[in-house]
C-alpha cells in the first residue's frame, strides 16, 4: 500500500491561515506520538541506559553509588584472578536449557493443532479448552503444577505408582527441578503455539492441498512440503513468543521453587532479582550487571526478529 | 484442508477420533482438574489420604466462602481490577494515537520509531527493574496502584503500537484522503474516520492487555508490597502462607485468582485470538 503525500487543502487559496493549519500534516503525527513517546522513553528507553550506568557501580539502592568500573562484570564472568560466579554459571546454563526445551512448544503446538483441525460437532469447545491454560496466570500455573508434583498428595506420583514407578519428588531433586518447571511452562506455551497454528491452518490454500493430493502427496510429506511452508508466518510468531517467554521465565521459578533446591533452578532473570532485592541486602549494581548480560543475550534474538520484520516491511512497500 | 477432513475417512477412524477427543482433553487438563477437585474437598479428605478420589462431601461453598470472607483475597481482587482497567484504557488510547501517526503519515524517522517501539517490547524486564523501581520510589508512587499502572501503560504501549499501526496500515487509505479533500482537520479524521474502523483492533487489544496485566507477577512484586496495592497474583502468596498446607483452601484461592481472565477469554474469544496472532496470521 502506498502512502500518498498530503492532498492540498481545497482552501489553499486563502492567504491567511494559522501556522498550525499550514503545517498540519507535518505536525499532527508528532502530536499524536508525543504521549506514547514520553511514556515509552521514561519507563523503557531511558531505564535501559540507566541500567548500564548502574551496572558500573556498587549501590544499595539508597545511598551514594560507588564507581567500580567493570568490577561487577569481572566478578560475574570470572575475568582476571576471580573465579566465575558459580550462581551465575548455574543460572546461565539453566537459561540455555529453558531456551532449547521451551522450543518444544512449537512442534507440540503444531501437533495438537493438526489433531484439532477438524469440523466435528463441539470442536470449537475443544479448541478453546485446549487453549485456555494460556489464559491462566503463570503464578497459578506454577501452583497447580507444584501441587501436581507433590510427593505424597500429588497426582503425578499417583499415576507413576499406578504404573509401578517409584515416587519422585520432582521439585525437591536438584537434577529434576528445572525440567519440572520447564514442563509446567510448556503447558501454556504449547497452547499458545497451538492457537497460532490453528489460525494459520485456516488460511492454508485448499487448492494447493487438493493439487498436492492429486499428485499423490499425503501424510508427513504433504505436511513438510505443502503445509509447513504456508505456515511460515505462524511459525515465526511462535518462535518469537517462545524465545521471549523462555528468557523471561521468572514467575514459575519464583512460585514453584524460589530458586531452590540448593539454587539449582535459578535462571538469570531470577538471579538478578534475587541479587537486587533479596533479604541479604540490595546489590543493585551487581543485579544490573546480570540484567545487562541477559539483555545482550536477548539482543541477538531481537536483532534477528527486527531484521525479519524489516524485510517484510520492505516487501510491503 | 489438512489433515484430511474426518468426514472423508473411514468409519472406524471417525469413531475413534470422537472418542479420542475427550480423552486427550482430560489428559491435557489433568493438573487443573486435580486442583479443581482439591478445591471442593473437605479438610478431612486430606487427613485421611483421599487426595485424588471423589470428595467425601461437597464443600465448594464453605471453601470458596472462606476465600471471600476470611482472607484478604477480595482486596487483592479489587486491586487487580483497579490496576488492570486503567492500564487497558491508557495503553489502548496511547497506542491508538501512536499507531495512527505511524500508520498514516510519512515522515522522517517513522520506521525507526516504529522499530524502537517493537524492540522495547522484546526487552527483558530485568534490565528495567532497578531504574523503574528507583523512579517509582522517587515519584512517591512505590506500593501504590498508580505506580504500577503508569509503568504498565508505558510498557504495553510498545506491543499495542505495533498492533495498531499494522491494523491502520491495512485500512483503505483513500478514505483518509477523501476526508482531507473535504478539509476535515487531522484530529477529526482520527476521531471520526479512523477510530470507528478500528473497533475490532481496540477490542482485541483490550482483552489481551487485560489478561496480560491481570496475570503480571514480576512488576507486582517489584513495585508493591502489601494488601493496599498488590494485585491478586502477588496476594495469592500471602494467602497461601496464611493457609499453609491447607490445600483445599489454597486451590480454591488460586482458582478465584485465575478466573477473571478465563471468563474474559470465553466471553471475547474471537477478539482474543485475533489479538494473539498479532493480526498477522489472518
Amino acid at each position: 500500500m502506498s502512502v500518498s503525500p498530503a492532498v492540498p487543502s481545497t482552501r489553499a487559496s486563502r492567504p491567511q491561515r494559522g501556522w498550525y493549519k499550514r503545517n498540519e500534516i507535518a505536525i499532527t503525527p508528532w502530536l499524536f506520538l508525543l504521549p506514547a513517546m514520553i511514556f515509552f522513553a521514561v519507563y523503557v528507553i531511558i531505564p535501559i541506559g540507566q541500567s548500564f550506568w548502574i551496572s558500573l557501580h556498587e549501590w544499595d539502592g539508597l545511598g551514594e553509588k560507588t564507581w567500580v568500573g567493570t568490577a561487577n562484570y569481572e566478578r560475574l564472568l570470572g575475568w582476571g584472578d576471580a573465579n566465575v560466579d558459580r550462581k551465575f554459571s548455574v543460572s546461565f546454563w539453566n537459561n540455555l536449557k529453558w531456551l532449547v526445551l521451551y522450543l518444544l512448544a512449537i512442534p507440540a503446538g503444531l501437533f495438537i493443532a493438526l489433531f484439532l483441525n477438524q469440523t466435528v460437532t463441539g470442536i470449537r469447545f475443544y479448541k478453546s479448552m485446549f487453549f485456555f491454560p494460556f489464559v491462566i496466570s503463570q503464578v497459578v500455573v506454577g501452583l497447580v503444577f507444584s501441587w501436581f508434583y507433590l510427593p505424597r498428595e500429588g497426582l503425578l506420583n499417583a499415576i507413576l505408582g499406578f504404573f509401578g514407578a517409584g515416587p519422585i519428588n520432582v521439585l525437591g531433586d536438584p537434577t529434576l527441578a528445572t525440567y519440572g518447571i520447564i514442563a509446567a511452562g510448556l503447558w501454556p506455551q504449547t497452547a499458545y503455539c497451538m492457537i497460532l497454528y490453528l489460525t494459520g491452518l485456516n488460511a492454508v490454500d485448499p487448492e494447493q492441498v487438493e493439487a498436492a493430493r492429486l499428485d499423490g502427496a499425503k501424510g508427513p510429506k504433504m505436511l513438510w512440503y505443502v503445509i509447513l511452508p504456508q505456515l511460515k508466518p505462524a511459525t515465526f510468531i511462535a518462535f518469537v513468543v517462545t524465545i521471549i517467554g523462555a528468557l523471561r521465565s521468572f514467575d514459575l521459578i519464583s512460585v514453584m521453587t524460589n530458586g531452590g533446591p540448593f539454587g539449582s533452578t535459578r535462571v538469570l532473570s531470577f538471579y538478578m532479582f534475587e541479587e537486587s532485592l533479596s533479604e541479604f541486602g540490595f546489590r543493585m549494581g551487581y543485579g544490573a550487571a546480570i540484567a545487562v548480560i541477559l539483555f545482550f543475550i536477548m539482543l541477538g534474538f531481537i536483532t534477528y526478529f527486527l531484521y525479519a520484520m524489516y524485510q517484510d516491511e520492505k516487501g510491503a512497500r | 484442508m489438512f489433515p484430511t477432513p474426518i468426514a472423508k475417512t473411514s468409519r472406524t477412524w471417525q469413531i475413534s477420533y470422537q472418542a479420542l477427543l475427550p480423552v486427550m482433553l482430560i489428559i491435557w487438563l489433568l493438573p487443573l482438574i486435580a486442583v479443581a477437585n482439591f478445591s471442593i474437598k473437605p479438610e478431612s479428605d486430606f487427613v485421611n489420604g483421599n487426595y485424588w478420589g471423589i470428595p467425601s462431601s461437597f464443600e465448594a461453598f464453605s471453601n470458596y466462602g472462606r476465600v471471600f470472607f476470611e482472607s484478604n483475597m477480595p482486596r487483592y481482587l479489587w486491586n487487580s481490577l483497579f490496576i488492570t482497567i486503567p492500564t487497558v484504557i491508557g495503553a489502548v488510547a496511547l497506542s491508538a494515537m501512536a499507531g495512527f501517526a505511524l500508520g498514516v503519515y510519512k515522515f522522517k524517522g517513522n520506521l525507526l520509531l516504529f522499530f524502537i517501539f517493537i524492540a522495547g517490547n522484546f526487552v527483558p524486564f530485568q534490565i528495567l527493574m532497578v531504574p523503574v523501581r528507583d523512579l517509582t520510589l522517587s515519584l512517591n508512587l512505590y506500593d501504590t496502584k498508580t505506580g504500577l499502572v503508569l509503568f504498565h501503560i508505558a510498557f504495553q504501549t510498545g506491543f499495542c503500537t505495533l498492533f495498531m499501526r499494522n491494523f491502520i496500515r491495512a485500512l483503505p487509505f483513500p478514505l483518509i484522503e477523501a476526508a482531507r479533500v473535504e478539509g476535515i482537520a487531522e484530529w477529526r479524521i482520527f476521531l471520526f474516520v479512523v477510530l470507528p474502523l478500528m473497533k475490532p483492533a481496540l477490542a482485541a487489544l483490550a482483552v489481551l492487555i487485560f489478561t496480560f496485566i491481570w496475570n503480571d507477577y514480576f512488576w507486582a512484586v517489584v513495585l508493591t508490597q502489601g494488601p493496599d496495592a498488590q494485585p491478586v497474583t502477588a496476594g495469592i502468596t500471602e494467602f497461601n502462607s496464611q493457609y499453609r498446607a491447607a490445600y483445599h483452601l489454597m486451590s480454591a484461592g488460586s482458582i478465584v485468582a485465575a478466573l477473571p481472565p478465563v471468563a474474559m477469554f470465553f466471553l471475547m474469544q474471537k477478539h482474543f485470538i485475533a489479538g494473539l496472532t498479532l493480526g498477522a496470521v489472518k
